[in-house]
């Protein structure tokens, strides 16, 4: 009899803690950012196709569904290691070897070999070229995340990639870096 | 509020942490007035010598402009104008070393002095007070004037706040070792100074003005009390001589015991600081009517044999002061920009003072020994008990050096203000701000990144979104229109893609083909925005490839154009010899037959081997549906040009079509020319051989050496070399779209050559290259990298167009012989080919 | 001749790491005077062959980390530990164990750890218990000061036990710890714990030769010639007040209530304050930049709470002296204490 009692006792017991477990999980709930979002906003937004997904959220979907982590040239390294941070995965080195810290390029057109056919504002992931049929192209240097997307559909071939240049504001500190003259 | 002024006007002064007491170095450079320098050679007047945009250019090179002119004019965003420091021609307007930690090139207007030094018209306020609000600040904008303390923080900015400001606290610390140049301009100038305090006061009204001056100045003191004599409001304030005192935050700190919260600036608490020799600059400015051309530079170090101060006109060059005052450099002499705590040393001195230069310091190395070895930290928090902001600088030194910029931020990095105090006391020399400054740089970079990339994000959803919308809209049309493609059609284009597939399950090579009729498809139909991953990954990876040695070529191109620009026809050959080699190259993979087939000795011999082709032709049809080709080796000269650009339109389309593959119908296609249709039939044979040879591909390759000209034999050479390197650089795939579009190349060149040798019209033959160019790219693309087999029909194209262009020279001459010296060109190629074939 | 570029700030307080090492070195000097004096020059012996350890070692460890030598052993590390090592164990220790403490403490506790500034622990201390630990017999066996021995013995022969065991005349440390009186001497912290132990008041104990001048003949004198390094370092401005101040606050304040609380069996503020290592540890082994707290309300905290443990187990422990326990326990304890006492940046928590 004691025996039932007790079980009837820590029974009841469990059922109140759990009831009132179960509210707090309802109500006190903490919506965490979704592991998507999360890892999208890792990514560096190029939207340049190169992990083999067309543009970074449908990489972070599959990362979040257990693709490779090392697939993002632009991110270079330190993408891979928040990844692997994120992920709590081991950090690789990325896929393809090269470039573990990208240089920053913008498109350039080379305006008067434009012929104004269009295909690259076409082949732009974030509508940064500027132009219309027949007319000269132009490319939004702020906007463009250097993805080359557009350099390849080019018929006349005028689209440069140049590395991005070095302002003061974005210079670092590289002093050993600086040409020296002559004092006299 | 009244207690605390109270307790100031007592004379209380607070206390900051941390700080250091380097020696002093001043009295060398106070023993003499502010010199004033003879006129230099040239000025060199950078645009920008503030926080804030450029201003926008008015003046022009080789206009003569008079002293005090404007050189540019505000135009929004914080920028305030540069005027010409003296009257003379400007020489230049180009980009020139700044002064600027980094040296990088700045846009600045080089002025020659004439010598004359005419002011032009100035417009001196008679009567501030009747002057409005927005008046004075629009003179004080005008006049150029920009914080003269370090930071350069336009003052307009400051004087035309809206927020109230309870204490003008000016800066007359001037902290650092050796700088004396607040300290003169106080001793000479303070009615001025006190003046331009006043102005200030009429705009901002505080309650009180505070200067803050260090004890070690005691005659700046002394004449700043004299001189505020009259005003009640304005208190001299004596603070102990400290190491960083004279910082911003600091000195707010020092005269008010109140702390600016971070991220903030000092008006949000109601504090306003300026330099002192701001405050003379905008009494000059006001009173005078003389915008900001120069400044009190203190030039000091011990490689300076007249060490003091001198007004130096803005731009004047560092060299012209050091000159001036008597330098002998030792070796690894740095010059300093600045205090030997904040300044930069110049990698030049042929570097313009601009509105924040308060110092140049040539120091030798008893006075400034020069930094030893870094050495491990040992944790003494010797630097924390420096640090002005009681940041921990040697946690941060750790977390910058292992780049956690997250432990960084945690750790208020970006509270610190590179005061140096740190690295001046850290016993194993560590550059401390070094680390920090790039770790600054890094984070900066790295949040500019994160904007970006959330821009990138936003626009790439909306143009995705934007795409749907209109596919949508497409589709809503189309549903309208009564849907005019029969089901049949759908469906046969169905089966075809299905057969495709099932194909391309069984066989690699074929797969890229079928991915990219698939992709073609859906791209016509508009149906998938993505398309599949690993097919677009592998074929980006070939385009870029692609591209670059498209490119490479190109240089290669322009190479060969500049040695003999002139000479159309080496270049025209060249671009032959090219295709040959590209040609030799599909040779090696081809087998003898087909080798044999292909070149028709006369016309006779060639029809009979056209049948035999044709008939191979249309097994291999049979075999495999969907080979895409088309077009036509054609034998007669001019003819074969017609044909050639025919048959390349089809396989253009063709290969659009792939999907539809209607090969049959493109037999027909040369109906006109019964020979083009011969030609047609070998070249697809030849496709097909090379179709089926394509996945044991192995290049090594020469060429016929052209016969008759020796430019020719050149260009070929370098094309050969060129040919053999890409070879070996190709993939297999890549190759055979690099090879299309070479010989679509050549084959363009062949019309491009007839024009302008007919016209003479350069500009012509240029349009018609870039047509050539562009259609090749266009073709080179459609056909992807499946199409051994459309590679192979260029090349009988090659082949074609060559033939008469080696004829076309020597037009008097016989066809016979060229058609000989093909003939060895190709046998000597073979030989080559299978001599490069042994060695591998 | 070019320009040199540089990065800011140009100057330089000349302080450096090799610079502070010595005058930590310099600053044991009359400390080490009055070890002499009291227990004879074999602490010489001992001291030399600690620097010539060290050197070895740390030599050693940097070639096979391939980093240049001198410039790290010239900044005189090593040497510090090694001089601080010497100055702890018993003079006539045998010559092994000073070899043994001083490769512990370079190798595995230095070096190991990453090399000067990487160190968890205080290397000399962490030495210390190792060998306390080991050899419990050679680390306690200290001499009673010259004056009581009942044969002095001469430098040659402390040569002799040091390296053989035994002096020319076969005596071993054991027979030659015999007091005149007969009684096998120890440390005063040593003889008051046992007395009190045996029930005696701390007053019968004091009664004994061993206290004759005051707090045990010699003991005071080291502990005196350390406090003068001390301020020194302090005068030098090589080390803060905060960790000296609050351990030796935290011990008096302790023995003191201990006093009070039970005046029969304690030995009172003083005692504490001028026996054993206290000095030492106060101003040489706690100040050890790379092992202590790092900021100013940490230094407090930690030194306090090395006070409070030296003084519990000097009164409960089974151990004589505690400096060394106390210090690594709060070496280990480093790294939250600074967590915690992060000073307030310049402009946040304002408003």
């Amino acid at each position: 009899m004691t025996l039932f009692y007790a079980l009837i006792a820590l029974g009841s017991l469990a059922l109140i803690f759990g009831l009132i477990l179960g509210f707090a999980a309802v109500r006190f709930r903490v919506e965490s950012n979704p592991i998507v979002d999360q890892i999208d906003t890792i990514l560096p937004q190029t939207q340049c196709g190169q992990c083999g997904y067309p543009g970074c959220r449908p990489y972070a979907e599959a990362i979040a569904n257990g693709d490779e982590i090392n697939k993002c040239p632009p991110g270079g390294e330190a993408t891979v290691k928040k990844l692997a941070d994120l992920m709590g995965v081991e950090a690789k080195p990325l896929a393809g070897g090269e470039q573990a810290d990208p240089v920053k390029t913008v498109a350039y057109i080379r305006e008067d070999e434009c012929i104004g056919c269009t295909k690259c504002i076409q082949a732009c992931p974030v509508d940064a070229i500027v132009g219309a049929t027949r007319q000269m192209h132009t490319v939004l240097i702020d906007e463009c995340t250097g993805c080359d997307l557009c350099v390849e559909p080019c018929p006349v071939d005028c689209i440069d990639m140049l590395p991005v240049k070095e302002t003061k504001q974005t210079w670092k500190w590289q002093l050993n870096a600086i040409p020296v003259t002559q004092v006299d | 509020m009244e207690k605390l002024i109270d307790q100031i006007k007592q004379g209380k002064v607070w206390s900051i942490p941390g700080g250091i007491h380097p020696p002093g170095q001043k009295l060398q450079s106070t023993t003499q007035a502010i010199a004033r320098l003879p006129l230099p050679d040239k000025l060199v007047v950078s645009l920008k010598q503030h926080i804030g945009a450029n201003g926008k250019l008015i003046v022009e090179k080789g206009q003569q402009v008079l002293k005090g002119q404007a050189l540019t004019k505000p135009s929004g965003n914080w920028s305030v104008p540069v005027h010409a420091p003296t009257s003379g021609l400007i020489s230049d307007i180009c980009p020139m070393p700044s002064a600027h930690p980094s040296a990088l090139p700045e846009l600045s207007v080089i002025i020659e002095p004439d010598g004359e030094d005419n002011w032009c018209e100035l417009n001196p306020v008679t009567d501030a007070k009747a002057l409005s609000h927005d008046e004075l600040v629009d003179v004080i904008h005008q006049s150029g004037i920009a914080g003269m303390g370090g930071a350069g923080f336009p003052t307009y900015v400051k004087a035309d706040t809206r927020k109230a400001i309870e204490f003008l606290i000016v800066n007359a610390v001037e902290c650092e070792p050796y700088i004396t140049a607040d300290d003169m301009l106080m001793r000479e100038h303070a009615d001025g100074i006190i003046a331009g305090i006043e102005l200030m006061q009429q705009l901002l009204s505080p309650q009180l003005t505070i200067i803050g001056i260090e004890d070690n100045k005691p005659d700046a003191i002394a004449a700043m009390e004299q001189a505020a004599q009259h005003n009640d409001s304005i208190i001299v304030q004596t603070v102990p001589t400290v190491y960083p005192s004279g910082g911003e935050k600091q000195l707010i700190k020092l005269l008010t015991g109140k702390e600016v919260p971070s991220g903030s600036i000092p008006a949000d608490i109601g504090m306003l600081v300026q330099n002192v020799g701001t405050l003379f600059a905008v009494n000059q400015a006001v009173h005078e009517g003389k915008p900001l051309i120069e400044r009190v530079v203190t030039v000091t170090g011990n490689t300076i044999h007249k060490q003091g101060n001198v007004w130096a006109l803005l731009g004047t060059e560092i060299k012209h002061l050091l000159d001036c005052q008597g330098f002998s450099p030792v070796p690894q002499q740095r010059v300093v920009m600045g205090g030997p705590m904040m300044g930069f040393t110049l990698p030049t001195v042929r570097i313009g003072v601009v509105k924040t230069t308060n110092c140049i310091l040539a120091p030798d190395h008893q006075e400034l020994a020069e930094p030893g070895d870094e050495k491990a930290c040992i944790r003494c928090s010797a630097c924390a008990d420096a640090c002005p902001a009681s940041l921990l600088p040697q946690q941060l030194q750790w977390f910058a050096k292992s780049k956690e910029y997250d432990k960084l931020n945690e750790h208020n990095l970006f509270d610190c203000i590179e005061c140096g105090a740190c690295a001046y006391v850290c016993p194993s020399e560590i550059p401390l701000v070094q680390y920090y400054r790039v770790a600054k740089a890094e984070i900066k970079e790295q949040q500019a990144e994160q904007i970006k990339a959330e821009r990138a994000k936003e626009r790439f959803e909306a143009r995705k979104e934007r795409l749907e919308r209109e596919q949508e809209e497409r589709q809503n049309r189309h549903k309208r229109k009564p849907a005019a493609k029969s089901d049949g059609e759908k469906q046969k284009v169905a089966d075809a893609l299905a057969r495709v597939k099932s194909k391309s399950d069984d066989k690699d090579s074929k797969s890229a083909v079928a991915a990219a009729i698939a992709r073609a498809k859906a791209k016509k139909q508009g149906a998938e925005l993505e398309p599949d991953n690993s097919e677009v990954a592998k074929e980006r990876a070939a385009r870029k490839e692609q591209a670059r040695k498209y490119k490479e070529q190109k240089a290669l191109e322009q190479g060969e154009e500049g040695v003999d620009k002139d000479d159309k026809k080496s270049a025209v050959a060249a671009a032959i010899a090219r295709a040959k080699a590209k040609k030799a190259a599909q040779a090696a993979e081809e087998n003898t037959s087909a080798e044999t087939d292909a070149a028709p000795k006369d016309d006779k011999k060639a029809a009979v081997a056209a049948a035999i082709a044709r008939a191979k032709a249309k097994k291999a049809a049979q075999a495999t549906e969907h080979q895409t080709e088309a077009d036509s080796a054609p034998v007669d000269d001019k003819k074969a040009a017609v044909a050639a650009a025919i048959a390349r339109a089809k396989a253009k389309k063709a290969a659009q079509a792939a999907e539809n593959q209607t090969e049959a119908e493109e037999d027909s296609a040369p109906v006109d020319d019964k020979k083009a249709a011969v030609a047609a039939a070998i070249a697809r044979a030849k496709a097909k051989k090379a179709a089926q040879a394509a996945e044991n591909q192995t290049e090594a390759e020469e060429d016929s050496a052209p016969v008759d000209d020796k430019k020719v034999a050149v260009a070929a050479a370098i094309a050969r070399a060129k040919a053999k390197k890409a070879a070996k650089e190709q993939a297999q795939s890549d190759d055979s779209s690099q090879q299309i579009n070479d010989s679509n190349d050549e084959a363009d060149a062949k019309p491009q050559s007839d024009v302008p040798e007919s016209s003479e019209d350069k500009k012509k033959a240029a349009v018609a290259a870039a047509i050539a160019r562009a259609k090749a790219k266009k073709a080179a693309k459609e056909q992807a990298q499946s199409d051994d087999s459309s590679q192979q029909i260029n090349d009988s194209n090659d082949e074609a167009d060559a033939k008469p262009q080696s004829d076309k020279p020597e037009s008097s001459e016989d066809k016979k012989k060229a058609a000989v010296a093909r003939a060895i060109a190709r046998a000597k190629a073979k030989k080559l080919q299978q001599e490069g074939n042994d060695k591998s | 001749m070019k320009l040199t570029m540089a990065s800011s700030p140009h100057n330089h307080s000349h302080k450096s790491l090799s610079r502070l090492m010595m005058t930590v070195i310099a600053a044991c000097i009359p400390g080490l005077i009055a070890q002499v004096f009291f227990f004879g020059s074999a602490v010489l012996i001992q001291l030399v062959l600690a620097l010539i350890t060290v050197s070895a070692c740390e030599a050693a460890v940097l070639l096979l980390r391939k980093r240049k030598v001198w410039p790290t052993l010239g900044d005189g590390s090593a040497w510090l530990t090694g001089v601080l090592l010497a100055l702890s164990i018993p003079p006539l220790a045998p010559w092994w164990i000073v070899v043994i403490g001083c490769m512990f403490a370079i190798v595995i506790v230095k070096q190991l750890y990453g090399g000067l500034g990487f160190n968890l622990f205080n290397p000399a201390m962490a030495a210390y218990v190792l060998l306390l630990v080991s050899f419990p017999v050679q680390m306690t066996s200290w001499l009673p000061v010259s004056d009581l021995l009942a044969s002095p013995i001469s430098f040659s022969q402390q040569l002799s036990v040091i390296f053989n065991g035994f002096t020319s005349a076969g005596f071993s440390v054991d027979q030659l710890r015999v007091a005149i009186d007969g009684t096998t001497m120890a440390t005063p912290l040593d003889t008051v714990k046992t007395d009190v132990a045996h029930h005696l008041t701390v007053a019968e104990s004091m009664s004994k030769p061993l206290f004759n001048d005051w707090f045990g003949l010699g003991w005071g004198w080291v502990n005196l010639g350390f406090l003068v390094g001390g301020l020194y370092l302090l005068k030098a401005n090589i080390i803060n007040w905060h960790i000296p101040v609050s351990f030796l606050a935290s011990l008096a304040v302790c023995s003191g209530i201990g006093y009070i609380a039970a005046p029969g069996t304690e030995p009172g503020v003083v005692f504490h304050l001028f026996s054993g290592a206290t000095m030492l540890g106060a101003f040489f082994i706690a100040t050890d930049p790379v092992s202590a707290s790092t900021t100013n309300r940490g230094r407090l905290i930690y030194g306090a709470l090395i006070g409070l443990l030296v003084y519990l187990i000097r009164t409960f422990g089974g151990y004589p002296d505690a400096v060394a326990f106390s210090v690594l326990l709060l070496n280990m304890a480093v790294p939250l204490i600074d967590y915690y006492t992060k000073p307030r940046t310049y402009g946040h928590g304002v408003k």
